[in-house]
């Protein structure tokens, strides 16, 4: 065994909280494995599982918001080494722009969900082009993941104030960027599974 | 040992909302021996039933006047009994008690660490743990009453609300909602012990030189901490169907109680599928943190160490990994492709092997040793051989073709009831016993500790071995009563032998109760390490 768990010292050489937060994603990530597994699951129990997505407008716009997302994920970064500089101001600068790419994504998002309902018809409960559990299954999964983003939000701006006062450390900065490229990662998986593979042929 | 913070004063902050480990750590034990106390309750009412069906029983008729109008107990009651004692039984006592309750108090003082590494998180997951059980509860007072679907929830009955039975109505909501409070408790609870478990070991207290006690919590940390983040998204698409409208878990054209159901194109085994994914886990949290206390007490009476300590890590850890690999032997009779059960019964057999090496090392632990029958380690005995006795019916059930007879009959509720429920509660005693002294400062009383335990010992093999026999012969389990089978009729003696003791066990563990509370306040005052045991919390 290697000496750096022989005790008095974290054997990753970080901080609790960040290992708090590593073992909180690897739970988290359970969790979205299993969403998707029941996404794999109906959709190949379902002999009519729609592919209604155009490539013009829904892809195109989701793409965009993916984008978004990902350019997120490079302010946050920023928002990191900032903060490792030392330099304060800039951080909370950047943590604000990761902030607003996330309601943007956040807001993107429910446009297209306002769009389907009302435009679409395509509920939980009902779609017209066949399969129920599609709509059930796009809402459910982007449902979870809109919330993570939602709490993302919150949580950064908690990380910003503390910032700002002076009261976090660079690794509070650091835990919340974990969380934060999580978020980001999971619609990496999320986006080619719920959109791409429904591409109207 | 260094102090963090001055002791809160006052009484909130001291014993209601205290950040102490070792106040949390009461707090755990005390709701699951409230938990206990109903389900045992409850318990007893369904055996009463079992064998006098015809009763009426004032008692029932008041407390659930629709469930059992002018007392005469309504096949529903029985069945939100059931489905309540399973649920108190499983999360509230047996995954509270052993890794929240003895977890918290002790992984601090075995490893010289001041508290908890997140003690506010630590106080926030009993108080959640706390709201669970406040839900569930809820479920009896509420129109319709408990949920009748038993412990697993299996939809369609669980998923399309009161047309499927009084509970299922409000009722079923509560107890997902409880189900996911409990997992999100769970959740914080495992990150706060892994981490602190990792981070706050004392210098030179290598992670291999850890007690077993704290490798059991660890591994158990490790199984909910994956466990139930499955668990969690299950209850969410259970309680969407309920309530929003999707068709996850309901197949289309479900006809219930006449009426056509509009859910379209689910599958109720996807549902299995990821129930068992945490619920086969579930059993080993359950048993492995009083694996864990069993090796500690067997080893500080019989005056030896651990036989093949490297052995018993690895065997925990070896359990734990073949856990999420068994699920599918929970559902060999569901319909399930049967070259699947093949896979699963292979590598439910496979967990045999670290079983016996842990019952092995358990025998060669006390071989040659200087034994000394105090009541911790009676208890632990009775663990041993209770382990051993639910162990191999598992083998008998671990295969399909065997299970597909067995399945729905009394012989798996003897089997997991040994197994499971009557030997994690054996630990849970041993640990009681065992570390009374620490937490009270006073000794329980060895005598009444005694008379508890032979009386408890035989008493549930008195209830579980004949359950194993009415199983063979093809007594269905679940059923409220028996009435109307005649081939059930010759076994009404032994079912009344079951029902008496049981009542004997259960009025039993008065013994305890009265020997635990009479001794915090009246019990000889204990010595600084009363069982010469050689783990830091002693010194």
């Amino acid at each position: 065994m290697s000496p750096a768990w022989s005790g008095g010292q974290s054997p990753f050489a970080i901080g609790s909280k960040k290992l708090g937060m590593w073992l909180f994603l690897a739970s988290d990530s359970l969790t979205f494995a299993t969403m998707l597994a029941v996404y794999t699951f109906v959709r190949y129990g379902s002999p009519d599982w729609p592919a209604p997505f155009a490539f013009s407008p829904s892809i195109l716009f989701s793409t965009g918001m993916t984008l978004v997302l990902l350019s997120s994920s490079l302010t946050m970064v920023h928002a990191v080494q900032a903060m490792h500089a030392g330099d304060r101001a800039r951080t909370v600068r950047w943590i604000l722009a990761t902030m607003l790419g996330g309601a943007l994504f956040v807001g993107l998002h429910l446009t297209e969900w306002i769009h389907l309902i009302r435009d679409e018809r395509m509920t939980p409960w009902s779609n017209p082009w066949g399969a129920p559990l599609f709509g059930a299954a796009f809402f459910g999964i982007t449902g979870l993941h809109m919330l993570h983003v939602t709490a993302g939000v919150v949580y950064l701006g908690i990380v910003a104030a503390g910032v700002r006062r002076g009261r976090f450390s660079d690794e509070d900065v650091e835990v919340s960027g974990l969380y934060w490229h999580f978020v980001d990662l999971v619609w990496m998986f999320v986006f080619p599974l719920i959109y791409l593979m429904s591409v109207k042929p | 040992m260094s102090q963090v913070h001055a002791p809160p004063q006052g009484f909130l902050r001291r014993w209601i909302f205290s950040t102490d480990h070792k106040v949390i750590g009461l707090q755990y034990y005390f709701l699951a021996l409230f938990s206990a106390i109903i389900g045992m309750v409850l318990s007893a009412a369904m055996r009463f039933h079992l064998v006098y069906p015809d009763a009426k029983v004032r008692l029932f008729g008041w407390l659930w006047p629709d469930g059992a109008p002018g007392g005469q107990m309504t096949p529903e009651l029985y069945l939100s009994l059931m489905t309540m004692h399973g649920t108190l039984m499983v999360f509230f006592v047996l995954t509270a008690a052993p890794q929240s309750g003895f977890g918290n108090y002790f992984i601090p003082l075995q490893i010289s660490a001041p508290d908890m590494v997140f003690p506010r998180l630590n106080m926030l997951s009993f108080w959640v743990t706390f709201l669970a059980l406040v839900t569930l509860l809820a479920a009896f007072f509420v129109p319709g009453g408990a949920p009748l679907g038993g412990w697993t929830a299996y939809p369609p009955l669980s998923a399309i609300g009161e047309v499927a039975g009084p509970g299922q109505g409000l009722g079923m909501d509560l107890w997902i909602l409880s189900i996911a409070l409990f997992s999100i408790a769970s959740l914080m609870g495992s990150i706060n012990f892994l981490t602190t478990l990792a981070d706050l070991r004392a210098p030179g207290l290598g992670l291999f030189d850890l007690p077993l006690t704290c490798w059991g919590w660890l591994v158990t940390a490790l199984i909910s901490l994956f466990a139930f983040a499955v668990l969690l998204p299950a209850g969410i698409l259970l309680l969407l169907d309920r309530n929003i409208g999707t068709s996850f878990f309901v197949p289309s054209n479900l006809l219930v109680n006449d009426r056509l159901l509009d859910h379209k194109g689910g599958s109720p085994l996807l549902f299995q599928h990821l129930f068992w994914f945490f619920g086969h886990p579930e059993v080993y949290i359950a048993i492995l943190p009083g694996m864990g206390v069993i090796s500690t007490v067997l080893s500080t009476f019989a005056r030896k160490p651990v036989f093949g300590r490297m052995a018993m890590i690895y065997a925990l850890l070896a359990i734990g990994f073949l856990g999420f690999l068994v699920w599918g032997h929970h559902m060999f009779i569901s319909g399930m492709s049967p070259y699947s059960s093949i896979a699963f019964s292979l590598i439910t057999l496979a967990v045999g092997v670290p079983s016996a090496i842990k019952t092995f090392n358990w025998i060669g632990t006390l071989w040659g040793g200087q034994l000394r029958f105090t009541t911790a380690m009676l208890f632990a005995l009775g663990f041993v051989s209770l382990f051993v006795s639910g162990g191999i019916t598992g083998i008998f059930l671990g295969q399909p073709a065997i299970d597909l007879y067995m399945h729905d009959t009394y012989f798996v509720v003897g089997h997991f009831h040994l197994i499971m429920g009557v030997a994690a509660v054996f630990a849970l005693f041993a640990a009681t016993f065992y570390w009374f002294p620490k937490m009270f400062g006073r000794m329980l009383s060895e005598p009444l500790g005694k008379a508890h335990f032979y009386i408890t010992f035989l008493g549930v093999y008195a209830i579980f071995v004949p359950m194993h026999l009415a199983g063979i012969v093809g007594n269905p389990r679940r059923y409220p009563d028996f009435k109307e089978f005649e081939f059930l009729a010759s076994l009404m003696p032994m079912h009344k032998f079951i029902t008496h003791a049981a009542f004997t066990t259960a009025a039993a563990q008065l013994i305890f109760l009265f020997n635990l509370f009479y001794s915090m306040r009246r019990g000889v005052p204990a010595p600084q390490n009363p069982w010469e045991a050689s783990t830091r919390e002693w010194n």
